[in-house]
Formats: structure tokens, sequence, C-alpha cells
């Protein structure tokens, strides 16, 4: 099932743009579908587990919805919501290990979540208190990359680390679409194959990057980019949680292995704005939008598991009692945020002192020292 | 119940502005916490605002098609709890100084006067009076343009940037221009005339027995007269002039109004006739009575007489004005001077008494002086200094006799009144207070 590390020469085998021609283990209707190639690596997820699956989904549908409100309410500079990447933020972070490192755009504020970021942390570079708010190497988690792709850079960078190491984890670059039309994605995919480092690019093609529709940049299936560099791709469904974690551990595998990259395009669909600072509605119709409603993640989990008997009102109130807890936590612990000094933009910049930043931080204090009287 | 308001947040990045366009709830309406409550098109798009609290509409501040300003209330809420709801920190975040991070864009235009710089004269407020006359607070608004490292030589040094001009490229104030001013300045001259000239500062807090010198920081309403006296000294040419006159027979009709039954209860005195000699001099010498518009390049002439009355209050030197006052009789004049002084004594001046004035009277007699130079209150063109009275040697009738003499002082901006009119005016107050039947012959 993987693609072949040379681009196909026809573009007659169909509509390559098509959103059909990818790896789906649930459709939208909740049906599980067979796939011999793909169906071993999730094995294991059991009633049980889908169940988790879909309380994750929910919940950091919760956190999106809260935060996007908290925005809106002024606790918030800014929210890059998440609304309908469900799946492919879950499916991707579920499959990672804790001693993976994933690298993630600004997006992926429920992927750093499931890592472990505290509600507090979350909110605190969105509140605009600073720069980046969680510690990396605690959660094996990258801080937010505002800087479209670059953070494939640093993902091949870390798994070119993993390889000096000599350990058997592999790093894990989010992006979107829009990213691998940039030079620093391409020169990652091309250090990645020629280094054959442990690592995978996760693109979720959420169809439009801010307003820009992805089939103006791209002439082929973003899945294509990559096997002309060498690296290998999967084309997964990515608003199916259960096709996502099956492709991602995958990919891992391969990385483990000694493999080297893998390439992953997780076809999904931004439901919300860019960010708070976007209106949608000036650039895609609404037809497009509810033809994608119908696509849910977590409504195709939640038919599926009624067909298993399995969406009892025991786990619709477990569930929603986990989201009503994180998203409750998430709000006030954003309103009771406290505020950081100025002088706090120097306290992470780097692990020992340094007497340049010492000199720095020195002068920027007695320059704040001249608006006294102002706080 | 705890009433709480919420202002508009900044929806996008950095707006100053939204539409209300429509509104989902009702006053009265209960609501839970994220029920969207309107639709508010801002300069990128068009959103929901989701409900900040759980509890009741007690206002909607705007109706629908109502352009709000970022930070102005919008909704009252009638909440559950107490001061550690979220209410506290909505109140609260707009005062904050806001951080120009991500997503933050520069204050709200009608907020601009907070910004870093202004916000150190956060007094600015209350102390803007102090320019009185001036009404346009353009005094206060902009700092000069320099850098941190000069304005920090600046402060060390004691000089307001305000009073250098800069020589610098588009009139930045280099260090140069700082050390400039500074060796040049005479230690006492700058901060002493205009307190002398106005007469009316009161002495500072008694020095602590044992230290030399007391540093007070430069601040509230010393800042703002400092400026208004720097801008007003160094914008209008100042001509001074003065005149001794026997007032005796003024302080005699004083006496003869006092005991009168249209009087009684008044409090009339020798500022009372003043002012109303000021306001007939004035009708004879309008020129005295204007204002230089420099930005529209043009001469206001007022034609009316709003009368500043410098006042010593405990906030500091303050100017406010009588509105209208060449309207009001003798009878008027002496109530409205009584009332005017009263309340700046207590602080209590409105806004509106401090601003708008036409042209002023210092009394600087009143401390005992005989004559001065006054610096204008600034945008006005004529000042009056009335001195003390003394009994001395005069000549009268054609011999010496003791008199009740005193000293008239006025300075005028020369830009808009010549040394004639600026005599005459002078001459004319002079001529009724010596003689307050010349009034026959001037109305």
């Amino acid at each position: 099932m993987l693609r072949a590390t040379v681009s196909k020469p026809d573009a007659a085998e169909g509509d390559i743009l098509g959103d059909e021609a990818y790896i789906q283990l649930i459709t939208p209707e909740g049906e599980r579908v067979e796939n011999p190639a793909f169906d071993p690596a999730v094995a294991d997820i059991d009633k049980s587990k889908l169940a988790d699956l879909y309380e994750d989904m929910v919940v950091i549908r919760r956190i999106d919805t809260e935060a996007t409100a908290l925005q809106r309410q002024g606790q918030l500079a800014l929210w890059p919501p998440l609304l309908g990447q469900e799946a492919s933020q879950i499916g991707s972070v579920r499959a990672l290990r804790d001693d993976d490192y994933a690298v993630p755009s600004y997006r992926e504020n429920g992927v750093a979540f499931i890592r472990g970021v505290s509600a507090e942390d979350l909110m605190r570079t969105w509140k605009g208190y600073a720069h980046g708010s969680w510690d990396p190497q605690l959660h094996n988690l990258a801080i937010p990359n505002v800087i479209i792709g670059a953070q494939t850079l640093h993902a091949v960078g870390y798994a070119m680390g993993i390889q000096r190491d000599g350990a058997k984890s592999a790093s894990l670059a989010y992006f979107g679409d829009g990213a691998t039309s940039q030079g620093d994605v391409n020169e990652a995919l091309v250090f990645s194959a020629a280094y054959q480092a442990p690592v995978v690019f996760f693109c979720q093609n959420n169809h439009w990057a801010i307003s820009e529709p992805v089939r103006l940049q791209a002439k082929r299936q973003i899945a294509d980019r990559s096997p002309g560099f060498g690296v290998p791709s999967l084309r997964v469904d990515g608003n199916d949680v259960l096709a996502v974690l099956a492709a991602t551990r995958v990919a891992l595998e391969r990385a483990y292995s000694g493999g080297g990259p893998t390439f992953i395009e997780a076809v999904t669909y931004r439901m919300g704005p860019h960010t708070t600072s976007d209106d949608p509605t000036k650039y895609r119709t609404s037809d497009e939008v509810a033809e994608w409603k119908t696509k849910d993640p977590i409504t195709r989990v939640e038919k599926h598991l009624e067909k298993l008997g399995a969406f009892d009102e025991k786990l619709q109130s477990r569930v929603k009692a986990k989201a009503d807890a994180v998203a409750a936590e998430l709000r006030s612990k954003c309103i009771g945020m406290p505020k950081p000094g100025p002088l706090s933009m120097f306290e992470n910049v780097q692990v020992e002192d340094n007497p340049v930043l010492e000199r720095q931080r020195a002068q920027y204090a007695a320059y704040l020292e001249m608006f006294e009287g102002e706080e | 119940m705890a009433v709480v308001d919420f202002a508009l947040p900044d929806l996008g990045e950095g707006l100053t502005e939204s539409e209300l366009v429509t509104w989902h709830v009702a006053e009265g309406d209960s609501v839970e916490l994220n029920q969207i409550l309107a639709e508010i098109e801002t300069a990128k798009a068009l959103v929901e605002l989701p409900s900040p609290f759980a509890g009741k509409i007690k206002k909607l501040y705007h109706p629908e098609g109502t352009t709000v300003l970022v930070g102005a209330p919008l909704i009252a809420f009638e909440i559950d709890g107490g001061p550690d709801e979220p209410a506290a920190e909505d109140g609260g975040q707009k005062e904050e100084r806001q951080s120009v991070l991500v997503g933050y864009g520069p204050p709200i235009d009608s907020d601009k006067k907070s910004t870093r710089r202004a916000k150190k004269g956060a007094s600015a407020p209350a102390a803007a009076p102090a320019a009185a006359s001036g009404s346009e607070p353009e005094v206060v608004a902009e700092s000069p343009r320099s850098t941190p490292p000069v304005r920090k030589l600046a402060r060390d040094l004691g000089l307001d940037l305000r009073t250098i001009s800069g020589t610098g490229k588009n009139g930045l104030i280099t260090r140069e221009d700082v050390e400039a001013a500074f060796s040049g300045a005479p230690e006492h001259a700058p901060s002493a005339a205009p307190a002398a000239a106005a007469g009316l500062q009161v002495a500072a807090a008694p020095i602590p027995r044992g230290e030399r010198e007391t540093r007070t920081r430069i601040q509230g309403v010393r800042k703002f007269t400092a400026a208004a006296m720097v801008q007003s000294a160094f914008t209008a040419p100042h001509a001074s002039e003065f005149l001794t006159i026997d007032v005796t027979p003024t302080m005699e009709l004083i006496a003869e109004l006092k005991g009168s039954r249209q009087f009684a209860g008044k409090r009339i005195n020798l500022l009372t006739i003043v002012a109303k000699a000021l306001c007939i001099a004035v009708q004879r010498n309008p020129s005295v009575n204007s204002r230089w518009d420099e930005a529209a390049q043009e001469i206001i002439q007022f034609n009316y007489v709003n009368l500043g009355i410098a006042a010593a209050t405990p906030r500091g030197l303050m100017v406010p004005n009588i509105k209208d006052a060449d309207s009001l009789d003798l009878a008027g004049l002496a109530d409205a001077l009584s009332a005017l002084v009263e309340t700046a004594k207590s602080g209590a001046s409105s806004p509106a008494e401090l601003s708008g004035g036409t042209i002023s009277i210092t009394n600087i007699g009143s401390f005992g002086i005989d004559a001065g130079t006054p610096i204008l209150n600034t945008g006005e063109a004529m000042i009056l200094a009335l001195g003390a009275v003394r009994r001395q040697p005069w000549e009268f009738n054609g011999e010496i006799a003791l008199r009740q003499v005193l000293t008239l002082s006025v300075s005028f901006d020369h830009r808009l009144v010549d040394g004639e009119q600026g005599s005459k005016f002078l001459a004319d107050v002079g001529a009724i207070l010596a003689k307050p039947a010349m009034l026959l012959a001037m109305i």
C-alpha cells in the first residue's frame, strides 16, 4: 500500500485530487472497512480503546470550542481552531510513544493536550504571555512553530540526532498542505531521504492554506510530492481516527526499524476559520463546508460504536464529564493566569548563563526602569 | 448578585472598533456561559460573541448597527458570586498596558493617550486643567521625539524634553541638545520665573532637617503647570507694562457698596471692581481678548469674555474662568467670583470651568506683592496682575497725601497685541480704578 518512491508518470488513473483514493477504515456512516494492509496495525484497538480515541477527540474539540469562546471574550489574543481535524491529531499523536518527539505547527493544540501539556501552558502562548509555553523535553513535544513548514527541518534534525544516539525512536513533524509548497519542507524531505532519518512527515491537508485552496498550489495529490525526493508516502482519510492511527503506526515502525522517512497526507478539512482573525465565508462556499460536515470525524466513531453496541449512556456521560472538566479548567486557568513581566522573555533563551544575554537583560531592565510609575 | 460590565474585546488582531450587527439576547434574559449573545462585524470577519458569564443580562449598552470601540462597555451582567469570578479580570484587562505581542495591536484611538510614554502622565486628566484656557490638551499629548538614552539623560539632569528643541533629524532631540540645554540654563531661572510670575504657587512641603537637598519627581500638576508655562513663554512673545495708580476712589466705592442694600451679603472687593473694569476695557480694546491659532493660521477674536482667575489651590495653580463675564453686572460678577474661587480652593473645579478662558487676572496683591511680569495663560493674549494696595504718599489735589495706591502689571502676546492696544487697555483699567465715575465716559 506504500506508494512507489518514483512518482507515477500518468495522471490518467482518475481524479488525482479526489478524496477517495485514501486509506479508510471507518466510513462516515460508521462502517468498518476491511483493509488487509493496515488492519494489523490497529488490531489491538477494541471497542474500549476506540471509545478512548473517541473521548480524546471530543475533549480536544471541546478545548477548541472553549478557547475560541475565550478569544471572543477577550481572554486570548488569538486561537487557531482545529475543528474538523480531531481524527488527524488524535490518530497521529496516539501512535507516538513517549520517547518519540513531535514537532508541531501552531494548530496542534489537541496534540499538545494529549502529550500532557497543562491547560495553563496550552493557553499561555495564545494569551500573548509567552512565545513558547511548555517544556519541550518534558513532553517530547516542541513548542508551536508559526513559521510555515520550518518545523519539518527541526524534526529531521532531531531524527538525525536520534540516529547518532543510536536510539530506536522517531520524530514526527506536523504541517499543512500549504507548507508543502515552502522551501523548508522540500529541504527537509531532501535531508531526510539523504540520511534515511527516522522521521514521519505528517501533513494535514485541510484543504485551505488560509484562503488558498489546495488545488491552486498542487496539481497532483500532496502525497505525490514526497516520492520524488525518495520519501514514500501514504494517503489517509484524515477524518478517520483509526486509519490515521494505523498509517502513523506503520510509518513509525518503518522509522524505528531503519526504514527511513515516511510522508503521510491526512486528508481532512478545517471546518473553522484559519484563526479567530479570519472569516472563511469570504473565500469558500457553505456547500463545501456542509459536505465535509457529513464526514465528521467524531460522528462516524459514534455511529460505529453504536453499531458495536458500545455507545451507551455510561460512555457518553463519562466523555461529557471529562470534556466539561477540561473546559472548566482551561477557562479558569486562562482567566486567572498571572501576567509575566517583560524581563521574563530572557528566562528560557539559553540553558546556561551567558554574559551577552545577561548584559542585554541588565540593559533592558535599566531601560524599563525609565518607565517607572507606569505599571 | 453582582453587576459586571463586559467590554468589547479585540475580536481580531489589533482592531480598534467593531460593528454590533445583531443582538441575540435582550435585557432581562438569562444566559448560559458561552451562549451566543451577538453577532459582531469586525474589519476582518463577522463573528459570534459567546457569553463570558452565566447570569442575567442587565443592560445592553448599544443598539444594533452601532460601531463600538474596543474596550467600551458592551453588556452589563448580573451574576452570582464574588469578585473572584472572571468578572474582575474582564473589567480590569483593558486597563492594563497591552503588551505588543502577537495578536495585540496598538490600543484603540481614543485610548492613544494611554500608550507607553503618555502613560507616565497618568494624572493627565486631572492635571490637564492646569493648562486651563488651553483647552486643547495638545500640551500633554505627545512627548518630543528622542531616544531612550537621551530621555534618561534629560531625566537625570532634571530637564523636561518639552522645553528643548531638537536639532536632529525631523526635530529629534539629541544628546547634544540636552547637554546644551543643561549648560545654558541657569539653575533657578526656568523654574522660578513662572512660579513667581503666576505668583500663586504655595511653598512645597517643609524640608526635613539635616537634608541639604530634596529631590522631588516632576509630576502631576507641577509638571503640567510647567509645561503650560513653557509653552506659553516660548510660543507667545511677551511684552509687559506697568501702571501705578491711586485707587482710593475705588476703595471708597467698595466701602459704600458694601453698605448698600444691593450688595448686602455679597463679597465685593477690589478684584470684583477690577474684573468689571477689565470687561469694560476689553470692549474698548478687543484685540487683547483674542487667540493666535498657529495651526489654522487664524486670529480668533472672542466677542465674549471668559475671565480666568488664577487661584492657588491644594492641587497647585488652577485658572478657572467665569463664562461670559462681560454679560454680568457687578453683583453677578461678585457672586460668580466668590463661587469660582471657593470651588477652585476646594479642588472641585470642573474641566468646563478650567477650559475655554479668553483673558486672565492674577491677584499677586493677595501675597503682598506690588508688580511682576506674569506669563500668559496658554492660548490667551492678555493677563493682568493685580498688585497689593498700599497706603503711601501720593500727589493729591496738588499736595502730598497718604493715598491707597496699587500697581497694575500686564503681559500680552505681542503677536496679537501691539504696544498701542496693550497700553490703551491698561490705561482704561487704570482710569476706571482711579476714578470709577470715568465709566460714564466709557460705556
